[in-house]
Formats: C-alpha cells, sequence, structure tokens
C-alpha cells in the first residue's frame, strides 16, 4: 500500500503546487476558476469552492469526501487539510457518515446495507478515473500500476473472504475489484445465450434497442471470467459470442481477445476503461421494462447485477429507436453519451468583430476601371454592416474570458482581411474551389504535420525526424531579425525600423527549427503568424519565434507524446492534447497549463478551438469528441457515434456546426447547439487526417489517407436539417443516406496522402500532403 | 491448437522460448515455457497494438521499427537496438529448417569508409505546388498557369524554351515548322507561356524585317491553338503584338517591295482567330480595339498602309464591326481616299497603288456586310441559326452549312481552311444594343454610290446564291455558270466588260494540284507591283487594269475570291463571273437579291451615283485572266 500512498500524495500535491501559477493565468478575476481546475482533477467534478458546499452538486461533493476519506484512511493527515481548506469543507463534514446517500445514482446494488458502501464504491470508481487518467502528470506509468496494486491489494489483501460480496464490503478498495463477484463460471454461457434468445424473440421494435445491452455485457462477463482466472471458460465464451457483436466493435474486440489472464488485466488501459467506466445505453421505456422483467422473472441476477453495476441505462419515453438510429449514435468506448451530458448551453456564437475603419485606398484596383468604383464601396459597407450589427444572441458575452487586445499589426491584418474578403469568390456547387496542392518532396524523414498561416503566406511542416520546417509560400523570403549587437545600430526613429531590423543576410525560402526529441506531431501557427507551435513525441509542447526562429518556450506537462495543438483563432491561448488522455489549455506566457480537460477514456488525437475561441473540442481515440467549456473546464458535449479513432475536426466559420472525421473514413457533421448529429459523409476509403469548411461554409473539404481530396456541400447538409425540430426535442437523429448528392467532387492525387487542408481567404482551396511513391 | 488459429494470432511457441532460454543457459519446464510463451505473445501484441498509434499519428500506412521502438520505451521496456531503418527489412525463410529470420550482412567497414563513391546526401526536402483549375461543373481543367512564384523553371523546360525561340527566329524553315507544330501541341508548356508571350512582344523592336514578324506572328498562332494552354490575362499581350501588326506604319512599309499586306491580312486572320476561340478571355477587349481601329481610320495624317490594316481589322472583327464602324465612317473617307486615287502623277504613284489596297479592302468589307445584313433580314425565320454564324457553326469549326452564303472575300491564300467563318465570329458575338443599324437600302444605296456596279454585280453575283446554302460544288458550279451565260452573250450594250473572279476552293489536300496562288512570296508581290506600277502609268480614263491583274495575279489580293471552306472533299472549283457595265441589265445579275429582299425599291430610281462614274471600274479583264484560264480549273468564257 505504501506506493499507492505516495502515489495519491504526490498527484495531489503536485496539484497543490500547480494552483499557484495556474490561478493567475486569466488574470485576478478568474483566480478561483484557476484553483478549480487544479483541486478537481476530473473535470465533470468541480469542486464548488466559491459555493456555499450545500450548493454544489452532491456528486462533486461526494467525490471530495471520498478523497479525504482515502487520505484519511492512509494517514496524509496533510494533505486531507489542504483538500479541506481548498474546497472549502467543514471540518465535520469529512464524518463518512455525514455523506448524502442521495445522490449515489449507481448504488443501485439490490439490498444494500450500508449506504456509504455504496456512495464510496461510486465515488471511487470515479476518483480512479480521474487519476488514472487526470492525476498522473509526472509518472503516469507507477500512478497505473498504483491502482492496480490497491486492486491487487483488495482481492488478495486484508480483507479476504470478501471478495464474494462486495457491496457488503465498506473498504472502498474493495469495491474496484467490481469483477470478484462470480457465479458458476460454466453458466455464463447459458447466461448469456438465454438472454440472447429472449431478446431475439422480443418485438422486432424492442429488439434493436435490446441488443445494445449485448456487447457491454459481453464484455463484462467476458473480463468476470478472465478475471477470476477462468481462462478456458473465457475462452469459449469469446469463441461462441464474439461473432455476434456489431461490426464496429472489431477492434476493442481483438484486443479483448488477446487479453487471456488476470495478469495480463493489469496495465491494459482499454480494460482500464472498461472497468473504470459505465457503458451508456439508450434505451425507451417499453423495452427497458421488458428487459427488466425478464431478468427478474428468470432471476438472471448474474446479468442484472452487471446491468446495474457496469451499464448506466438512459431511459428515455417515447417509441423504441430503429437499428439505424443506434448504430449511427453507438460505436464508443464507452456507448454514447448521456442524455443530460449534451444538455448545457453553449455559446457557439461568435463574437462581435473589432470595430475597424477601413481606410479606402485604391492602390488595389488598377486595370478595372469601371469595376473598382462599386467594388470600393462594398468593403465600406461590410464594415458598417458589422457595426450595426446586434449581438448575437447565442455568442458569449464579450469579456466571456479575457482576450488579449488588439495591436496595431491586428489590426491591419483585419484590414487586409477584410479586403481579401471582398475578393473571395462565392462558392457552391456549381462552383467549386480551384485546389492547389503542396507536395512536400523528398521528405524521407516523415511529414506528420502540415499548417499554413491564415493568410496563406507560410507553410509549416512537422517531421518525424523532430525537425520543424517553415517555407515562405510568396517570394518574400523568411529573415531572421539581427543580433542584439546590430540591433543597436540600427536608428530606431527611422519610418522602416521594421525593415532595418531584418538580417537580409538570413534570407532564405524555408527555415529548420531545431529542438524536439521526437517526431513532431503537432503544429499551429499563431493567428498573427508572430509564433508557431508544435507538439512533440518528447511530451513537450514548443513555442517557436517566426522573427528569430529560435524557440522560445517548452511547456512540459503531458508527460506523454503530444498528439495535437491548436492556437486559438484569437491568440494567446492554445491547446494541446495527447496519450495522458488530458486536455490542456496554455496561455503563451504562462509555463503551467490554465486549464486541464479530462474525461476521454483514451488518448486525445485532434484539438481545434471554437471560432469563438469560448469552446474548444477534442477528439480522442475512444471515438468520441468533447466540447469543453474554456472558462469552467466543464464538458458540454459528447458526441458519439464515429467508429473509429478521430483524426480530423473543423469548426463551420459561424460557430453552429462541427465536423468531424475518423479512421473508419466517415465524416460526421454536428450541431453544437442541440448537441445532434446531423450528417454522415461516407465516401473515403481511409482515414480522414483534415477537414475544412470554406470561409463563407457552404463547402467542407475533407483530406485523406486515400489520397483524395473530397468536396461536400455543406449548405446543404445543415439546410435540410433545419426543417427538422423533432430531433432536436428528443435528441434521436434520423439521417437520411444522401453523401452521394452532398459529394460535389473527388480529386485524386497521384501519391500523396492529404493530411492538411486550408482555404485562402479567396477560398481557394490548399491541401498539402508528402508525396509518396 | 484450433481455436487458436481462429484468432488470428501469431504465437510464439513454448519450443522457442525454450530454445532462447537454453540460449541463455537457464533450463526451463514445460509448463513454465508455455505460460511465458503466452505472456511474450501478448506482450508482443500489446506493443503492436500501441505502436500502431505512432503508425497513425504519423500518418503512414507502414508501420516501422520505430514505431515499435517508440511503443516499447513508452511501455518502459528497453528498446530494440540496432534496426533503426525506415525501410522495410527483407525477411528470408530458409525452407529445410522452417527459419525465418532477418538478413544481417557484413559491412566491410575499410571498404565503407575508403570507398570513392560517396554517395550524394538525399536531395532537400521542398515544397512543390501542383494547381488543380476546377471550372464550374467541379472538372478538373487540363492545366493552368503556375504561380510564378513558387515555380522556378527547371533546366528541361528552359532548354526547351530556348530551343523553340532559336528554331522558330532562326533561319532553317523546317525547324522553324517543327518548332511551331510543337507549340501547338505541347502540354507541359504552361510554365513558359509567360516568356513565349514576351518574345512575342518583341514585335515592336522587329518592325524592320517582315520574316521575323511573320514568325512571330505564327508563334502566336501556335500559342493561341494549343489546347492545354490557359492563356489567361496573356491573351491580352498576344492580341496588342497582333494589332500592333495590323495597324502599325512598320518600319518595313517603307521599302513598296516588302509585302507587309500579307502580314496584315495574316494579323487580321490571327486576330480574328483569337476573338473566335478564346472570346470568353478577350470579350472586354472588343470595344477597345474598335476604338483603335476607328481612330486609325479617321486619323488622315496615318499612312494608308495602316488605313488598310484598320479595314482588315474591321472586317476580320465581323460584319458587324464593319457596319458599326466603317460603314458612317465611308463617307468621310471617301473624300481622302479619292483624292489620292484621282493624282496621276508619277510621284504619287505608290501611295496611289496603296490606296487601291484600302479601296479593294473596303470593298470587300462592304460587300460581305451587305450580303449578312441581307441574309439576316431576309431570311428571318433561319435568322437565329444565320444571324450568328459565328457561334453556330464556328463552334463546329467547320463551316458546314451554307458555302455559297457568305463566302467572307478570303485576303489570305495562306491562311488555314475554316478559319474563315472565324471572321464572322468577333461581330456576331457581340451584342450592339445601343447602335441603331442604318436599314438596308439605304445603305446598299449609299455604298452604291461610292462603288457603283462594281459593288452591285459581284454582290449579286457570287455570294447571292447563298439562298440555296447546301449545294455542292457541282451544282454550284452549275448554277455559277448560268448567270454568267447571258452575261457572256455577246451584247452589243456593253461597254465595258467586266471580270470578278469567284474563287472556289475545295479544302486543300496535299498532293492535289495545285497550280494557282502562289504563296505569297515577295518574288510574287514584286511581279504584281511592277505590273500594278505600269498599268497605272498607262492607265486613263477607266483605267482599272491593275487591281484587276492584282486579283487575278495574286490570289491573296483583296479581290473576291470567296474561298469555299465546307468541309467536303472535292475538285478545286473555280468560276469566273462576267458581268457587263451595263446599265439597262444590271438587274440580272442582282436578281437573286432583289427577289429575296422584297421591300426593297428599285434600282433603277436609285439616286446618281455621285462618284462612281470618277471611280475606276474595278475587275476589268486583262492579260492574267488569260493566264488564269490555263489552268485546268478555271473556266474559260470567251468574252
Amino acid at each position: 500500500m505504501a506506493a499507492v500512498q505516495s502515489g495519491m500524495g504526490e498527484g495531489v500535491e503536485e496539484k497543490d503546487i500547480k494552483t499557484e501559477p495556474a490561478s493567475d493565468g486569466f488574470g485576478n478575476n478568474n483566480a478561483n476558476d484557476g484553483r478549480l481546475v487544479s483541486t478537481s482533477p476530473g473535470s465533470n467534478a468541480p469542486a464548488a469552492s466559491n459555493k456555499p458546499v450545500a450548493g454544489g452538486p452532491p456528486e462533486d461533493q461526494q467525490t471530495l469526501l471520498a478523497v479525504l476519506q482515502f487520505l484519511r484512511k492512509n494517514k496524509l493527515t496533510e494533505s486531507v487539510e489542504i483538500l479541506r481548506r481548498e474546497a472549502g469543507l467543514p471540518e465535520d463534514d469529512l464524518d463518512p457518515n455525514g455523506a448524502d446517500s442521495s445522490g449515489a445514482g449507481t448504488g443501485g446494488a439490490a439490498g444494500s446495507v450500508d449506504s456509504d458502501a455504496g456512495d464510496a464504491s461510486s465515488l471511487l470508481t470515479r476518483v480512479t478515473v480521474s487519476s488514472s487518467a487526470a492525476a498522473q502528470a509526472p509518472t503516469k506509468g507507477t500512478i497505473q500500476s498504483d491502482c492496480c496494486q490497491v486492486y491487487d491489494g483488495a482481492s488478495g489483501g486484508p480483507v479476504p473472504g470478501n471478495s464474494a460480496a462486495g457491496e457488503d464490503q465498506p473498504d472502498v478498495s474493495v469495491v474496484l475489484s467490481a469483477y470478484s463477484q462470480q457465479g458458476d463460471p460454466a453458466l455464463y454461457e447459458v447466461y448469456y445465450s438465454s438472454l440472447k434468445r429472449f431478446i431475439e424473440t422480443v418485438l422486432d421494435c424492442h429488439r434493436a434497442e435490446l441488443s445494445q445491452v449485448f456487447y457491454p455485457l459481453f464484455v463484462h462477463m467476458y473480463l468476470e471470467l478472465v478475471y477470476n482466472n477462468h481462462e478456458n471458460e473465457a475462452k469459449a465464451f469469446f469463441e461462441k459470442f464474439s461473432g455476434d457483436q456489431e461490426c464496429y466493435y472489431e477492434d476493442d474486440l481483438r484486443v479483448l481477445s488477446s487479453l487471456t489472464k488476470k495478469e495480463h488485466m493489469r496495465g491494459n488501459e482499454t480494460l482500464l476503461d472498461f472497468r473504470t467506466s459505465k457503458f451508456v445505453l439508450r434505451i425507451s421505456r417499453d423495452s427497458y421494462q421488458l428487459l427488466k422483467r425478464h431478468l427478474q422473472e428468470r432471476q438472471n441476477n448474474q446479468i442484472w447485477n452487471i446491468i446495474q453495476e457496469h451499464l448506466y441505462i438512459d431511459i428515455f419515453d417515447g417509441m423504441p429507436r430503429s437499428k439505424s438510429q443506434i448504430d449511427a449514435m453507438s460505436g464508443s468506448l464507452a456507448g454514447e453519451a448521456k442524455r443530460e451530458a449534451n444538455k448545457a448551453k453553449v455559446y457557439y456564437g461568435l463574437l462581435k468583430e473589432p470595430e475597424i475603419e477601413l481606410p479606402l485606398d485604391d492602390e488595389d484596383e488598377e486595370a478595372e476601371n469601371e469595376e473598382g468604383k462599386p467594388k470600393k464601396k462594398k468593403p465600406k459597407k461590410d464594415s458598417m454592416g458589422s457595426k450595426s450589427k446586434k449581438q448575437d444572441p447565442n455568442a458569449p458575452s464579450q469579456s466571456r474570458i479575457p482576450l488579449p487586445e488588439l495591436k496595431d499589426s491586428d489590426k491591419l491584418d483585419k484590414i487586409m482581411y477584410m479586403k481579401e474578403a471582398t475578393k473571395r469568390i462565392r462558392l457552391g456547387p456549381d462552383n467549386l474551389p480551384s485546389i492547389c496542392f503542396y507536395s512536400f518532396l523528398n521528405a524521407y524523414q516523415g511529414l506528420t504535420a502540415v499548417d499554413f498561416t491564415d493568410d496563406s503566406s507560410l507553410i509549416a511542416g512537422g517531421f518525424a525526424d523532430s525537425t520543424v520546417r517553415v517555407w515562405s509560400v510568396t517570394p518574400k523570403k523568411l529573415r531572421k531579425v539581427k543580433s542584439a549587437a546590430d540591433l543597436n545600430l540600427i536608428d530606431k526613429e527611422s519610418d522602416d525600423v521594421l525593415e532595418r531590423i531584418m538580417d537580409e543576410k538570413t534570407a532564405s525560402e524555408s527555415k529548420i527549427l531545431y529542438g524536439h526529441s521526437g517526431p513532431v506531431y503537432g503544429i499551429s501557427f499563431s493567428p498573427d503568424r508572430n509564433y508557431l507551435l508544435s507538439s512533440s513525441e518528447d511530451g513537450t509542447v514548443r513555442l517557436w519565434s517566426l522573427q528569430t526562429f529560435t524557440c522560445l518556450v517548452g511547456y512540459k506537462g503531458h508527460n506523454y507524446p503530444v498528439w495535437d495543438t491548436h492556437f486559438s483563432p484569437h491568440g494567446y491561448y492554445f491547446v494541446s492534447g495527447g496519450h495522458d488522455r488530458v486536455a490542456r489549455l496554455w496561455a503563451t506566457d504562462h509555463y503551467q497549463p490554465l486549464r486541464m480537460f479530462s474525461g476521454h477514456l483514451a488518448d486525445i488525437t485532434c484539438t481545434r478551438f471554437h471560432p469563438n475561441s469560448n469552446y474548444l473540442a477534442t477528439g480522442s481515440s475512444d471515438r468520441t469528441i468533447r466540447l469543453w467549456d474554456v472558462l469552467n473546464g466543464n464538458c458540454v458535449r459528447i458526441f458519439t457515434g464515429h467508429k473509429g479513432p478521430i483524426h480530423a475536426l473543423a469548426f463551420s466559420p459561424n460557430g453552429k456546426f462541427l465536423a468531424s472525421g475518423a479512421t473508419d473514413g466517415r465524416v460526421l457533421l454536428w450541431d453544437i447547439g442541440h448537441g445532434l448529429m446531423v450528417g454522415e459523409l461516407k465516401g473515403h476509403t481511409d482515414t480522414i487526417y483534415s477537414l475544412r469548411f470554406s470561409r463563407d461554409g457552404e463547402i467542407l473539404a475533407s483530406g485523406s489517407m486515400d489520397n483524395t481530396v473530397r468536396l461536400w456541400d455543406a449548405m446543404k447538409a445543415f439546410d435540410d436539417l433545419e426543417t427538422d425540430d423533432f430531433t432536436a426535442a428528443t435528441g434521436h437523429i434520423h439521417l437520411q443516406d444522401n453523401s452521394q448528392e452532398l459529394l460535389l467532387g473527388t480529386y485524386l492525387t497521384k501519391s500523396t496522402p492529404v493530411i492538411h487542408l486550408h482555404f485562402t481567404r479567396r477560398n481557394l482551396l490548399l491541401a498539402a500532403g508528402a508525396y509518396n511513391p | 491448437m484450433a481455436d487458436r488459429e481462429e484468432r488470428r494470432f501469431a504465437e510464439v511457441h513454448r519450443e522457442s522460448v525454450k530454445l532462447m532460454a537454453e540460449s541463455a543457459g537457464v533450463e526451463l519446464g514445460d509448463d513454465v515455457a508455455a505460460l511465458l510463451a503466452e505472456d511474450v505473445c501478448y506482450r508482443l501484441r500489446e506493443a503492436t497494438q500501441s505502436s500502431s498509434q505512432f503508425m497513425r499519428h504519423a500518418k503512414r500506412r507502414k508501420l516501422t521499427v520505430e514505431d515499435f521502438n517508440r511503443a516499447l520505451r513508452w511501455s518502459n521496456v528497453e528498446a530494440i537496438c540496432g534496426y533503426g531503418a525506415q525501410d522495410a527489412l527483407p525477411f528470408r525463410s530458409v525452407k529445410e529448417g522452417e527459419l525465418f529470420f532477418v538478413e544481417d550482412r557484413d559491412i566491410n567497414l575499410v571498404e565503407l569508409a575508403l570507398a570513392t563513391n560517396i554517395p550524394k546526401g538525399c536531395a532537400e526536402t521542398m515544397v512543390r505546388v501542383n494547381v488543380s483549375y476546377l471550372d464550374g461543373k467541379g472538372n478538373l481543367e487540363p492545366q493552368g498557369t503556375v504561380p510564378t512564384a513558387v515555380q522556378s523553371l527547371s533546366d528541361d523546360l528552359l532548354k526547351y524554351y530556348q530551343q523553340i525561340t532559336r528554331a522558330i527566329l532562326g533561319e532553317d524553315p523546317h525547324l522553324m515548322k517543327v518548332a511551331l507544330l510543337d507549340l501547338q501541341s505541347n502540354s507541359k508548356i504552361a510554365a513558359l507561356l509567360p516568356y513565349f508571350v514576351y518574345v512575342i512582344s518583341g514585335v515592336k523592336s522587329v518592325s524592320h524585317d517582315l520574316e521575323q514578324l511573320s514568325r512571330l506572328l505564327h508563334m502566336v498562332k501556335s500559342l493561341v491553338q494549343n489546347p492545354y494552354l490557359y492563356l489567361g490575362s496573356y491573351v491580352r499581350s498576344l492580341v496588342s503584338s497582333v494589332m500592333y501588326c495590323i495597324l502599325e506604319p512598320l518600319a518595313a512599309s517603307i521599302n513598296p517591295l516588302n509585302d507587309h499586306w500579307t502580314l496584315r491580312d495574316y494579323a487580321a486572320l490571327l486576330l480574328s482567330h483569337i476573338f473566335w476561340t478564346h472570346g470568353d478571355l478577350v470579350s472586354g477587349l472588343y470595344h477597345q480595339i474598335l476604338l483603335s481601329l476607328q481612330k486609325v481610320l479617321s486619323d488622315p495624317v496615318r499612312p494608308l498602309c495602316s488605313h488598310y490594316g484598320a479595314v482588315v481589322g474591321l472586317h476580320a472583327l465581323g460584319w458587324k464591326a464593319v457596319e458599326r464602324v466603317l460603314f458612317p465612317h465611308l463617307p468621310a473617307y471617301w473624300a481622302n481616299l479619292q483624292a489620292v486615287l484621282d493624282d496621276y502623277s508619277v510621284s504619287n504613284a505608290q501611295v496611289k497603288a496603296d490606296g487601291h489596297k484600302v479601296y479593294g479592302a473596303i470593298l470587300v468589307a462592304v460587300e460581305r456586310l451587305l450580303k449578312m445584313k441581307a441574309l439576316s433580314l431576309s431570311q428571318p425565320a433561319e435568322g437565329t441559326s444565320n444571324a450568328q454564324p459565328g457561334s453556330v457553326m464556328g463552334a463546329m469549326g467547320y463551316r458546314v452549312s451554307s458555302p455559297g452564303l457568305s463566302p467572307p472575300p478570303e485576303p489570305l491564300s495562306e491562311a488555314a481552311l475554316g478559319i474563315a467563318s472565324h471572321l464572322q465570329a468577333g461581330g456576331a458575338g457581340c451584342p450592339w444594343e445601343e447602335w441603331t443599324p442604318v436599314p438596308l437600302p439605304a445603305m446598299y444605296c449609299e455604298l452604291y454610290s461610292f462603288f457603283g456596279d462594281s459593288l452591285a454585280v459581284r454582290f449579286s453575283t457570287g455570294p447571292g446564291f447563298g439562298s440555296y446554302p447546301p449545294c455542292t460544288q457541282s451544282q454550284l458550279s452549275d448554277t455559277r455558270k448560268e448567270p454568267s451565260g447571258p452575261a457572256s452573250n455577246p451584247d452589243t450594250t456593253r461597254k465595258m466588260p467586266q471580270l470578278t473572279a469567284n474563287l472556289n476552293i475545295s479544302p486543300r489536300q496535299d498532293g492535289s494540284p495545285r497550280t494557282d496562288p502562289p504563296p505569297p512570296s515577295l518574288a510574287a508581290t514584286g511581279s504584281g507591283r511592277s505590273l500594278a506600277r505600269s498599268s497605272s502609268m498607262q492607265r486613263s480614263r477607266s483605267s482599272s487594269s491593275r487591281s484587276g491583274q492584282r486579283s487575278a495575279g495574286l490570289s491573296r489580293d483583296v479581290f473576291p475570291k470567296a474561298r469555299f471552306t465546307s468541309p467536303q472533299t472535292g475538285p478545286p472549283v473555280f468560276s469566273f463571273l462576267i458581268g457587263g457595265r451595263q446599265m439597262g441589265r444590271r438587274c440580272q445579275g442582282r436578281r437573286p437579291f432583289q427577289t429575296t429582299f422584297a421591300p426593297t425599291p428599285p434600282f433603277s430610281t436609285i439616286p446618281p451615283r455621285a462618284y462612281a462614274h470618277k471611280l475606276p471600274v474595278i475587275g476589268r479583264v486583262g492579260k492574267p485572266v488569260r493566264r488564269w484560264t490555263c489552268s485546268h480549273y478555271s473556266l474559260h468564257l470567251p468574252l
């Protein structure tokens, strides 16, 4: 148990250390929030330090209590003190009996004598999730093994004889070993097949719904068998029933099938996820009643217990869903999202653009004398329009999160943007963009990431040999700023001082940035083109200056490969996510993260900021997409439906929609406001690595490993659904299969996977990839 | 084992484990080895699974040793040393031993260190851009210009450019032909387009060298005809070069021996070709060009060769352009022209010769104008197809129908067939809303007042048969004979026989015998010119022979030499139409016209021809006709 103590202690203490630097991340007004993130490891368990204790959500409070209880038991009095102080809990709340038992939605095991135990069990489960996911900052490996030790200790530890009756065991550690309860291993097959028979005989309308139970049940029964050392029975069980499972669970089943020994369960992350999270099913009330009655009649306690303990059944009133509806939403590692998970209000509207008067100059209207005049008026009108435009009712308030003030250079850039925007080509099904493909030649070292600046003047590539290379796409060469000694010599009062500080001798078309010690998996330009972020396998995110072409900061926090990083559209903030399943929000001038977003059950594979910078989306290999609120760190949306790890995300320019692409070759479209899937685009035959909406949002471009760029009619996809509001109320989507109608074009490269897409400000599509003969 | 196979996993056999243990000096029991084997299998699978995510994030399809090593490292296992290569390792098997191994060759370090053929470092990573232009329907356009910022010319392209320009501007005509042909069909020269355009814009610097000018024009033609090239905005530059050749008083035209007329004709033809094939790119230019032509025409200071260029340019832009610009200017211009033509002084001979050129060009242009106008009016039912012949027929690239409908007087003998139809395209494609056209009768009257019978006869006989558009060659020659019959009858009232030659050439085939129109070489021009000079000297009151000679001797001349460009093949047919300058009988020739055009007032009541008497009669039979009649393909009509 010593390892446990130290492990947990470290975890907690480390958080305390982090509190200080993080709290001033947003300035003083947000200090509380900063502390919040650090005290509650799980994002869905924000403790209520700024609220009265009683007002806090009971679950959160219980989590805290459970942690405190655990700490006290392990005599970590110091940590207890700190935690209590931070959370603002009164001393007497630490009495275990004082804990509120009402909120334990999971403690429904029949005949639970001691309600505390029920609470604690569920709580600890949750704590483990967070500790295995969130709190593993410095030593992920050890913490994980710690958990296993706890686990082992439970089964063979100080409380012998209790393993068969977990619900009676007041000690929390025992409850972790949920699988220890068991019946006759030989009967598992009987139970399962009798349920199967039952479900096959029910009415059609219920069958599809009830069939959802098969997969989680199968997994958990198999794991129980394995856990209890019934290797042969487990194998037989797997052989017999694995073929019945939906094909999209194939990958998980493969992992599962390789696992036949109890020892193997240790450290297997997929397994850990299964054990510690509840598989969520949505079932209509009728179907659920049917299942319940059947199980109770048959006295099929084994299965009933599993359903009670490991599944979360989200019961809804109304018509049972059809098979296609269910298939559209399932596929994630932990089932569908609970309906209430997507109920929070999301301010998806765009922030008001700062008002900048556009100076009228005619320099760009040469030659076109006749056309020049009407053109000139347009930008004027536009800027007028934005002034008079009222605040979008769905937009967050302008100061919801503090954003950096616009510098003069930013304003100039905005003006440039507006000018370009007036020349933008209006795209549509009849007017597709031309595609400009940037092929990386001789990229033997392996191109892993690409990004363009917003104005398309620079292109950067991250390579597997740890380098980052930046090219200039325009004739303007890349120049470094002169050295300090030389800078002293120049006349600082001169008008062209910005030009003078550049060192002509360093001008070149490309620059190489050295600093990482592993493949660079993610890369992102800052909106003002002064910085470049890169995230690497070495666990760091680096910030590079594009003035000096040197590394400015190495952000350490992820101790595992960082798969992706993305700058906020307003600059200053950025997000990173990686193998440690935690997304972190950073500010460029803080070396510690401001927020940690934990909740994903597997690696975070891609990260994206919402256009209004108030939210960010993360895609994960647990096959879910989560939308997080930057302000309070809450997970506000969980989107399930992909059948493979998600590798591409894109917000529509109006902020309303999200598109996601995964290894399953499908693009899914999501309505953020309603939390619904609104479209499915089938066509790609391999992983989708890049998605991008055109500047006006009419066209969605997707680039894939199958060497194609496909263009989709996004307008049509989104238009069709707005006529339908039944789905918004029930959350049950009904997608028509119109991928072929929406597909506007498929464009093949020779032999180049498309790993990045970008629309220029005038709506020319740029694509990039490494030629891969 | 059977069930294990179904799991599709590679298994490490317990024997292997034992073997490995033995090699490390450990003796293992069977059960231990079995357990170990199973565990090893599991660990390997686990490591493989986690290594696959490194592969996915590196956006590769191939799992590398490096990926596996990373997976091992992150699960706190020592990485495998030795195989860091990115390439696949050759995996060999030994049949008899059922043994698989990775080839591990010995490397002679000494040899390697002392090797002289040091391998070059791998090429630098670079970004290359390819553009796929999509048209409105999302189809890929073949190829486009490449942003020069990113594109640097490869050595091959540079070499190609040098070779081509050298060949075209060089001495060897054969090489030039090859180069032009390649320029016309090469699909990979988009990047060179700006360079070629630049070369062509050099016309201004070689205005003294007709040969070079025409070579550059040929280059324009090849570029325009290249189906893989997207000319984009470069078309403007090309058009301006062509316009230079049409309009400018070239240095070469100082010497009367230089046949700059041909160059102008050819340039005009090119212009119409550009307008026809790249109408979408140059539509904005149409107005500008018309304006500049008009300016030249109304500027009396300009030399006559510029005026000639303006007229053929207008002609090239279509009959509507002629109607819009040339026709209104005609009265004003006529005075000047006539002054030139009436001056019989020796010193004026050269200028006068030029004046005749202009006269001929104008005549050709207005004839077609009348013809087309009559057609568009007289065939309202077919108006749609006839009003815009360029867009309808021209789209096919052929003059499919109505060869006799409007054989545009083709000023160039050398031009490619089928190109004549483009002449109408420019005008037909451009709308004229703001201009109310002069009604046809009035127009005819006015023109008649200028040209007199020379206009009337030719107008009525040749193209007038356009009312039978689908007539074949044989029919055509028959019908042609018909009017010529009475005309050739000895007519007592006829004072002055007139001949107009309508040259109908069916699509020219290589190898078909052809004795006539010789290519406009300098020698031919020279002879024509000397003839003209001599004739102009002995010119009397009605001396118009010069033009007649020209028309017959040089088929490229402005005289009506209607060419059939229909795709039908057949022997070339020439027909001569002979009419007399006869006041009383002139209706005969015009009859087809009159019958198809009802509202025309009788022509006998036409106002007095103010200028006609003073005008030279054009198309008088002279010596050259006899030359012509020698040809197999001409019809000799004794007068």
